[in-house]
C-alpha cells in the first residue's frame, strides 16, 4: 500500500501513539467533553493552517496571515457595531474580501519584485497590525456589544449530550465548515491545473515558468486564498469567542506553522497534503490541551511548541535531504 | 529531399550589447534527422536554442517552419509547431511523480483546468511503453538517477507531440551504457519521424549519433556537413581554429628515487579493499573504471576526508593518517573535487580569495590578511595556470569553466601539495580549454615533481595524460595499463569486460 509509505501515514502513527500515551497519563483526555472541546480548538488554527501549508507548498512562507486575520475581523466587527447591522453572510464575505485583497497584496509584492516571502510577509503583518491599531482603534469589542447574530452563529452545535449532573455539552458546528474547507482544498490541490501548479511553482519554479504555466497567477491564487482564509478564520474565531480583540492571534504564527510542518509540509516547497495538515494541526492542538489538562504552566507550553517545530522541521529537512541523492 | 525543412534559419544575427551572439547564421533541419551542433562555450550554441525556441528574437534574419514564414517565434508558438527543448536541468518537478512531470505540459497545452488522473497514467504508461523503457509512474522524480530523469523528460517533449528534440549536452551526467541507451532511443524517435538536435562538444558521440553536423564557432557557422566528412581532428580543428597537440605524456626516469604516495593494503569500509599503489614523483596515473567501483572513496580517504579508511599510506616515505582536510593539506596533498561549483569555488568572490582559501595559515598567519604576499602569489599562479581573466579581482562565477578549473588546480598548488589528486579534471571544459589545462598538469606534474593521481571517465583523456593507468572493478585495483598497451581501444576493452563481468 502507498499510503502506508507516506508521510500522512507516519504522521497518522504518531498522531494514535500520542493519543494512546496521553490517555494513560491523563484518561480524562477520552472525556466526550475533552474531544469536543478539543475539536472545536483545531477549527480556528486548522482553517489558517490551510492557508500557511497552501503558501508552504508553493515554497513561501507566510508570517501575516495573523495581522490579516485580525484585520478581517476588527475591521467587519466595528463596522457592524457602527452600522448596528445584525447579519451573517455579508460581514463573513467582508472579511474573506479584506483577507484576500491583503493577500494580493502579498502576492503583487512578492511576484513583481521577486522577494523572499517570509521578509514580504514579516512587513505586511507589522503594517495591517499597525493600520488597524493606528486607525480603526485598540478597544475590545466585547460580548455585550458584539453582534447577537455572530454569537449565536459561534454557538451553533451539531449536537449536544448531557453529563451526569445535568448540565450539557456540545460538539461545535463549526468543525463541519473547517473539515468543509480542507475537502475543497484538497480537492482544488489534487485534482486541478492551479493545484497542480502550486506543487509546480513549489518544487521548481524556473521549470513551472517553462512548462507553460502562468506563475504570476498561481502566486495570486496562493497568497489570495491564504489571505482569505486568514481573514475568514479571523471573525469565525470572534464570533467563537463572542470577542473581538485588535490584539488578537499575537504569537500564533508560530503554531500555525508548526503544525503545518508537524503536518509533513516541505519548508523548501514542492511538498504537503491537506490530510497531513488536518492531522498536525490535531496533534499541536492536543499536546497543548493536555499541557493543560496536566497543569504545565503555559509558559511552558511555548517551549513544547518551539521544540515540536524544530524537531519537525529537522525530520522533514532530513527526509528531504535523503530524497535528493 | 524535396519537401521542405521542418526548420529553417537564414542569416540570423542577434546581439547582446556589443557582442554578437549569433552572426549571420543560416541553419536548416530537417524532418526525422539527427543533427548534431558542435562549438566551444560562448559560440552561440546555446543563443541559437534560445532563437529556435522562440526565447530570444532573433535582430535580422528570417525563420522558416515547414516552408513558411513565421513572423515572430516565440515560445508558445515554438512549442505549437512541435519544438522541445531539454535542458541540461531536465526542467522538471522534483518532488511530483513521474506521471505528473510527463503529464502536466499536455494539460497545459490542452487549456485543461481539471486533471485526470486516470488518462494521465494511459498517457505515461503509453509513452514509456513507446520508448521501451520501464519507470515507477507513482515515485517522485528526485528520486529517479540522471538517466531516469532524462527520459521523463524525453518522454515528456514526445507527449507534447514534438517534431524536433532539441538536447543540450544531453550525456554529461550519464554512465557509458546510459549513453547508449539514449542512443537507442534517438534512433527510435527518428523512426517515429522525430528528428533531433543534439547540442554537445564530445566527439565520439557526434560521430557515433548524429547524420549531419554543424560547427560553430564565435557566433558564426564554421562548417557543416553530413557526419562522414568529419573526423576528430577536423572537428576539433572547426571549433577551436587550430590543431591541438594530442602528445602522449611520458613521465621523468624515477630509478632510485624514493615514491611520493604509497598505499599499502588501503581498505576503505566497503568501497575499496586491498588497494595497493606506488606514485612516484613526475607520474601522472590515471584511475579508470565505472561510478561507483570506489574510485572517489579513495581520493576521499586520502585526502582525509573519510573516517573509515585501514592500511598503511605514506607520502615521501613518512607514514601519515589524515583524519581531516587541515591535516591532508599539511601532508603535502591536494584533493580537486569533479564537481568544483558545489564542492570547491565560491562563486562570489574573486580569483585571489578562491586561490588563497586552503593556504590561509601562510597568508594569514595572525588573524591579518597579508594581501601583499597573497597578491602576488595569486598573480604567479594566475600567469602560471594562463587563466584568461581581467585580473584576480573578478569573481569566479563570471569566469567559463575551463579557467574555473584552472582556478581550483592552482588553488591546490598554492598549498605547496606534492600529491594532487583531480577527480574529472576537465568535467564540462571545452575542447581548447581541455588541451590547455591537460598541457599545464603535465608541466606542472615534471617541473615540479608532483605526483598527480586522475581520476576520469574521459578514456582519451587518461590515455593522452597518464603514464599509467589503473583499472578498479568493485572496489579492487586488477589491471594496469602502460607504456604500449595504453590505448584508448585496451581502456575501453577492460571497462567493456567489467560491464560483462556485472551480468556474469
Amino acid at each position: 500500500m502507498r499510503f502506508l509509505r507516506s508521510s500522512d501515514a507516519i504522521i497518522l502513527a504518531i498522531l494514535v501513539v500520542a493519543m494512546i500515551f496521553i490517555g494513560l497519563v491523563n484518561p480524562a483526555f477520552w472525556q466526550m467533553s475533552n474531544l469536543f472541546s478539543l475539536l472545536k480548538e483545531n477549527v480556528v488554527i486548522g482553517i489558517m493552517a490551510l492557508g500557511v501549508l497552501l503558501v508552504m507548498i508553493s515554497g513561501g512562507i507566510d508570517v501575516s496571515f495573523t495581522a490579516f486575520a485580525v484585520a478581517g475581523m476588527y475591521l467587519t466587527v466595528r463596522a457592524m457595531v457602527a452600522l448596528d447591522y445584525n447579519g451573517l453572510v455579508l460581514p463573513f464575505m467582508s472579511a474573506i474580501l479584506i483577507g484576500g485583497l491583503l493577500g494580493l497584496m502579498n502576492a503583487g509584492i512578492i511576484h513583481r519584485f521577486k522577494m523572499i516571502p517570509l521578509i514580504v510577509t514579516l512587513g505586511t503583518a507589522s503594517v495591517v497590525r499597525g493600520l488597524v491599531l493606528g486607525l480603526v482603534g485598540t478597544s475590545n469589542v466585547n460580548i455585550n456589544k458584539m453582534p447577537d447574530a455572530l454569537v449565536e452563529f459561534g454557538k451553533t452545535d451539531l449536537f449536544t449530550l448531557e453529563r451526569a449532573n445535568g448540565s450539557t455539552y456540545g460538539l461545535t458546528a463549526m468543525i463541519v465548515i473547517y473539515l468543509g474547507l480542507a475537502l475543497a482544498l484538497h480537492l482544488v490541490l489534487k485534482h486541478t491545473m492551479i493545484g497542480r501548479s502550486v506543487y509546480a511553482y513549489g518544487a521548481d519554479p524556473e521549470a513551472a515558468k517553462r512548462v507553460g504555466f502562468s506563475t504570476g497567477r498561481t502566486m495570486i491564487f496562493v497568497y489570495v486564498t491564504a489571505g482569505a482564509l486568514a481573514g475568514f478564520s479571523g471573525l469565525l474565531h470572534s464570533s467563537m469567542i463572542w470577542l473581538a480583540n485588535p490584539r488578537d492571534f499575537v504569537g500564533l504564527e508560530l503554531d500555525v506553522i508548526a503544525a503545518v510542518v508537524l503536518g509533513g509540509a516541505s519548508i523548501f516547497g514542492g511538498r504537503g497534503t491537506v490530510l497531513g495538515t488536518v492531522l498536525g494541526v490535531f496533534i499541536l492542538v492536543m499536546i497543548q490541551n493536555s499541557l493543560i489538562l496536566m497543569g504545565i504552566d503555559t509558559t511552558w507550553q511555548r517551549i513544547v511548541v518551539g521544540a515540536m517545530l524544530i524537531a519537525a522541521v529537522t525530520v522533514t529537512a532530513l527526509r528531504d535531504r535523503r530524497a535528493l541523492v | 529531399m524535396t519537401s521542405a525543412p521542418l526548420i529553417e534559419l537564414r542569416n540570423i544575427s542577434k546581439r547582446f550589447g556589443g557582442v554578437r551572439a549569433l552572426d549571420d547564421v543560416s541553419l536548416s533541419l530537417d524532418a526525422a534527422r539527427i543533427h548534431c551542433l558542435a562549438g566551444e562555450n560562448g559560440s552561440g550554441k546555446s543563443t541559437l536554442i534560445k532563437v529556435v525556441s522562440g526565447v530570444y528574437q532573433p535582430d535580422e534574419g528570417e525563420i522558416f517552419i515547414d516552408g513558411q514564414k513565421v513572423d515572430r517565434l516565440d515560445p508558445v508558438t515554438s512549442i505549437a509547431h512541435g519544438v522541445q527543448v531539454i535542458y541540461q536541468d531536465f526542467s522538471l518537478f522534483p518532488t511530483l511523480s513521474v506521471v505528473e512531470n510527463l503529464t502536466l505540459n499536455s494539460f497545459l497545452r490542452e487549456g485543461k483546468t481539471r486533471i485526470d488522473w486516470t488518462r494521465a497514467r494511459k498517457m505515461a504508461r503509453e509513452v514509456l511503453a513507446r520508448l521501451d523503457v520501464s519507470l515507477d509512474l507513482d515515485a517522485t522524480v528526485e528520486t529517479l538517477p540522471a538517466a531516469g530523469r532524462q527520459i521523463v523528460a524525453i518522454a515528456r517533449a514526445m507527449l507534447a507531440d514534438a517534431r524536433l528534440i532539441i538536447m543540450d549536452e544531453p550525456t554529461t551526467t550519464l554512465t557509458g551504457r546510459e549513453v547508449k541507451r539514449l542512443f537507442r532511443i534517438v534512433h527510435d524517435l527518428q523512426a517515429d519521424g522525430i528528428a533531433t538536435l543534439f547540442v554537445s562538444h564530445k566527439m565520439r558521440e557526434m560521430l557515433e549519433i548524429s547524420e549531419r553536423l554543424t560547427v560553430f564557432r564565435n557566433g558564426k557557422k564554421v562548417t557543416e556537413g553530413p557526419i562522414s566528412d568529419f573526423d576528430e581532428r577536423a572537428i576539433t580543428r572547426a571549433m577551436t581554429g587550430r590543431d591541438l597537440h594530442q602528445g602522449r605524456f611520458v613521465a621523468p626516469d624515477v630509478t632510485g628515487r624514493k615514491p611520493r604516495l604509497e598505499l599499502r593494503n588501503v581498505s576503505v569500509g566497503d568501497k575499496a579493499r586491498d588497494i595497493n599503489l606506488t606514485l612516484m614523483p613526475g607520474e601522472i596515473v590515471g584511475l579508470s573504471g565505472l561510478i561507483g567501483a570506489g574510485r572517489k572513496a579513495i581520493a576521499q580517504a586520502i585526502f582525509g576526508l573519510r573516517q573509515d579508511m585501514s592500511g598503511e599510506m605514506r607520502v615521501d616515505g613518512v607514514p601519515v593518517a589524515p583524519k581531516s582536510v587541515p591535516e591532508a593539506i599539511a601532508a603535502g596533498l591536494a584533493y580537486v573535487p569533479e564537481d568544483r561549483l558545489s564542492e570547491g569555488l565560491f562563486l562570489t568572490r574573486s580569483i585571489r580569495d578562491n586561490a588563497i582559501v586552503s593556504s590561509m595559515e601562510r597568508f594569514a598567519p595572525h588573524l591579518w590578511l597579508d594581501t601583499e604576499k597573497a597578491g602576488a602569489e595569486t598573480r604567479k599562479m594566475f600567469a602560471e595556470m594562463a587563466i584568461s581573466a581581467p585580473g584576480i579581482d573578478v569573481p569566479v562565477g563570471t569566469l567559463s569553466g575551463g579557467n574555473a578549473q584552472r582556478v581550483m588546480i592552482g588553488r591546490w598548488l598554492m598549498t605547496d601539495a606534492r600529491v594532487l589528486i583531480l577527480n574529472g579534471p576537465t568535467v564540462g571544459v571545452d575542447v581548447g580549454s581541455k588541451e590547455q589545462i591537460h598541457g599545464i598538469i603535465q608541466d606542472l606534474t615534471r617541473k615540479s615533481d608532483l605526483a598527480v593521481l586522475m581520476i576520469s571517465d574521459d578514456l582519451p583523456e587518461l590515455a593522452a595524460n597518464c603514464n599509467r593507468v589503473l583499472c578498479m572493478t568493485e572496489g579492487r585495483i586488477l589491471g594496469e595499463l602502460s607504456g604500449e598497451t595504453l590505448t584508448e581501444e585496451a581502456l575501453d576493452a577492460a571497462l567493456s569486460r567489467e560491464i560483462e563481468g556485472e551480468h556474469a
